[in-house]
């Protein structure tokens, strides 16, 4: 009867140790928690919105993998609403709360720096989404930031606009330059007067214009036009970047390289709506579907996000951001695989002593976090007859210029020629 | 550059631009200057309308101007459903000032949360044949995308204008607008009229919100832009004078165009602003204000 007892009484203890170890909060503890702020609303939202879905495909192929090291990936993740203000609070929460094991930032340079002393602090790696030289004053040495402007981005940025300029024949001499006034815009241009500078180019205008508060861009391309420049670089975002190639048609505006930093037009929406006027205009890109782009994994990834992109009303095609966002985690998930650790030094040490291999291509990252060397494409927009969104499927229509390995066409110069 | 072609050229650009302040200032006028309701919620109804506009564009192929007039009736009711809690919660109790601003800084927000979810936060923009072509005069060239808000702008002041000067009813809402007891005590409902009125200035917004979706993309936030600006364009025309919106109007849209032509664009918003200043401490009843 004793012995009878002791068997129920060790098979019911093996019961409980079993259900223990089954319950929620036990599963929780195997998981890997990755936590961040993302701008879902306000003016940065259709970005941020995008670059969530990615890092959520990011999540699920490396779930269906097994997890890492066997521990599944879990995301913790609030809206910053756009606003720098609510970072600081949502990483406290993150870290102090949440207990997430790692954290990454936002989408955007004044999401991320808010973010960076508070992931300082706690010595955590820290992988950075967009972000033009965030780390320039913190210099953190855990800080990696994945879109490829290079170790001095604010110059890097517009360096191959300014290359390409300057092989044309005759060679250009004279340039304008407006911006949004806001810090990436602003940043973006003092990078294109320092490159005017040193290909020997003359500034003949050089305004910023209000951001947001700017509805009408016609009397202000005017004042471009007075001044014939060879070279026309803009810094601008969405609303502004459709504004000014709209009103730049409406006045026939014809310098002879047009755009350079203009943000939205790697948008699907606003490349459906622009259509043709996109035509002759060169541009910073990030990816396009040419030949000489074709990174492992990069299509696989695009197919995931563009069955769901749809139905979260978000960017169709999703080749200016969502990449990137898939990349600047799945860089983390391979650097601890790599180290088999979750030692936040062993990472940050791996991230930086190696060269990746991501959905964006070979990342290797140098000074500040940022990338060793500048990977930023410039391409020319040609040959769109239409306004339907395969236009934008397709090779030879998002032209890379820049850099010289990864150039899939020539430039067609003057812009005039192309439109 | 200080050509005869470039100033015409930036004057008529300030032209265009007014026409479309007084688009989006109109409704406000009337529900601000003559209602003495001081509906923040406006740019978003202008947004609104701008949605309605890029569905209708978009799923049905509609012209946007079109769209906006068509989606104007029902947000008409939209309106009146809106002036009446409005009244009911808080100035029947007399509780409009603050309480009422808040409604309304609520409403705003509520509106941009609707809007995220049912649209999501991409931009959206709409096509029509006349968007992204111009023509000229002379030197001085016009773009259709600015031409057909001027035009449209223009319309609305000036059927209002009518409406309030001609009409039995526009006469109404002016006398309700300066005394309402006296009009009560001609057996009319004050209520009511004020009811209508505001209806019809939420219309108007709607019909504005298509034309800033002609001029350029939107996104669900965008509405916080132009809250100064409506404000402005009313407060500077003179609260409740339909000729004084468009005057207003006009004025910040030369204003802007030859400040961001002369002078760079990054003086725009101040030098309107600092007009709107000077105005109100020459003449704080506003350029056309009683």
């Amino acid at each position: 009867m004793g012995r009878i007892f002791r068997h129920v009484i060790f098979g019911f203890l093996l019961l409980l140790a079993a259900s223990i170890a089954f319950t929620p909060a036990a599963r929780a503890a195997k998981e890997v928690k990755i936590g961040f702020s993302m701008a879902l609303t306000g003016p940065l939202g259709p970005a941020g919105k995008a670059a969530l879905l990615a890092i959520q495909i990011w999540r699920d192929d490396v779930n269906a993998r097994g997890g890492l090291l066997g521990r599944k990936v879990k995301l913790v993740y609030y809206d910053d609403q756009s606003k720098p203000a609510n970072v600081p609070g949502i990483y406290a929460k993150l870290l102090d709360v949440d207990k997430v094991d790692f954290a990454v930032s936002g989408y955007g340079t004044n999401l991320i720096v808010p973010a960076l002393p508070i992931m300082m602090e706690r010595g955590m790696v820290f992988m950075g989404l967009f972000g033009l030289d965030a780390n320039a004053k913190f210099k953190y040495d855990n800080y990696f930031q994945i879109m490829p402007a290079g170790p001095d981005p604010v110059v890097d940025w517009s360096r191959g606009f300014f290359e390409i300029a300057a092989k044309q024949k005759p060679r250009p001499k004279t340039i304008a330059l407006l911006s949004a006034d806001s810090e990436f815009a602003r940043n973006a241009v003092v990078g294109a007067r320092r490159n005017a500078k040193k290909y020997g180019l003359k500034v003949v205008y050089d305004e910023r214009y209000p951001f947001p508060g700017t509805t009408d861009f016609t009397p202000t391309l005017r004042a471009v036009k007075a001044t014939n420049p060879d070279l026309f670089y803009v810094g601008s975002y969405p609303g502004g970047s459709v504004g000014i190639v709209k009103a730049a048609h409406e006045i026939d505006l014809k310098p002879k390289l047009f755009g350079g930093g203009m943000v939205g037009l790697q948008y699907t929406a606003i490349q459906m709506n622009l259509g043709k006027l996109l035509n002759g205009i060169t541009n910073y890109w990030f990816w396009a579907p040419e030949k000489t782009l074709k990174f492992p994994g990069i299509e696989a990834f695009l197919v995931k996000y563009q069955k769901e992109a749809p139905k979260q009303k978000l960017d169709p095609l999703g080749y200016y951001l969502p990449p990137f966002a898939y990349a600047y985690v799945q860089l983390l998930g391979q650097a601890i695989e790599a180290t088999k650790s979750f030692d936040q030094k062993k990472i940050g040490a791996y991230i930086r002593d190696n060269t990746h291999s991501t959905v964006v291509g070979k990342v290797k990252f140098g000074k500040n976090g940022e990338w060793a060397t500048s990977r930023t494409f410039q391409v020319q927009l040609q040959n769109i007859k239409s306004n339907k969104m395969s236009e934008f499927t397709k090779a030879g229509k998002m032209v890379v210029l820049y850099p010289e390995e990864f150039k899939s066409g020539n430039l067609i110069y003057p812009y005039e020629k192309a439109k | 550059m200080l050509s005869v072609e470039f100033f015409l050229n930036a004057l008529m650009a300030g032209i265009l631009l007014g026409g479309f302040y007084a688009a989006i200032s109109v409704g406000l006028s009337l529900s601000f200057g003559l209602l003495d309701v001081v509906n923040i919620a406006h740019p978003a109804f202008i947004l609104c309308g701008s949605y309605v506009t890029f569905y209708a564009n978009e799923h049905f192929g509609v012209d946007p101007i079109i769209a906006g007039v068509v989606f104007a009736v029902p947000f008409y009711f939209v309106g009146v459903a809106v002036y009446r809690i409005y009244y009911n919660s808080f100035e029947k109790t007399g509780a409009e000032s603050l309480r009422g601003l808040v409604f309304f800084f609520g409403l705003f927000f509520l509106i941009e949360v609707i809007l995220i979810i049912t649209f999501g936060v991409d931009y959206r923009l709409v096509q029509a044949f006349y968007i992204g072509k111009s023509t000229s005069i002379g030197p001085v060239g016009i773009a259709y995308r600015l031409f057909v808000p001027f035009m449209v702008g223009g319309i609305l002041a000036t059927g209002l204008y009518l409406f309030l000067s001609k009409t039995f009813f526009g006469r109404a809402i002016m006398a309700v607008a300066q005394d309402s007891l006296a009009v009560q005590l001609m057996g009319v409902d004050p209520i009511r009229i004020k009811t209508v009125a505001f209806g019809i200035s939420i219309a108007t917004a709607v019909i504005a919100g298509s034309l800033l979706i002609i001029i350029g993309p939107v996104e669900p936030t965008i509405g916080r832009e132009y809250i100064g600006r409506v404000f402005a364009v009313t407060v500077l025309g003179g609260l409740g004078s339909m000729t004084g919106t468009l005057v207003g109007a006009l004025v910040l849209g030369v204003a802007e165009s030859f400040t961001s032509s002369f002078f760079g664009p990054s003086w725009a918003l101040a030098v309107s602003f600092g007009i709107l200043l000077i105005c109100l401490a020459v003449r704080p009843s506003g350029l056309f204000g009683r």
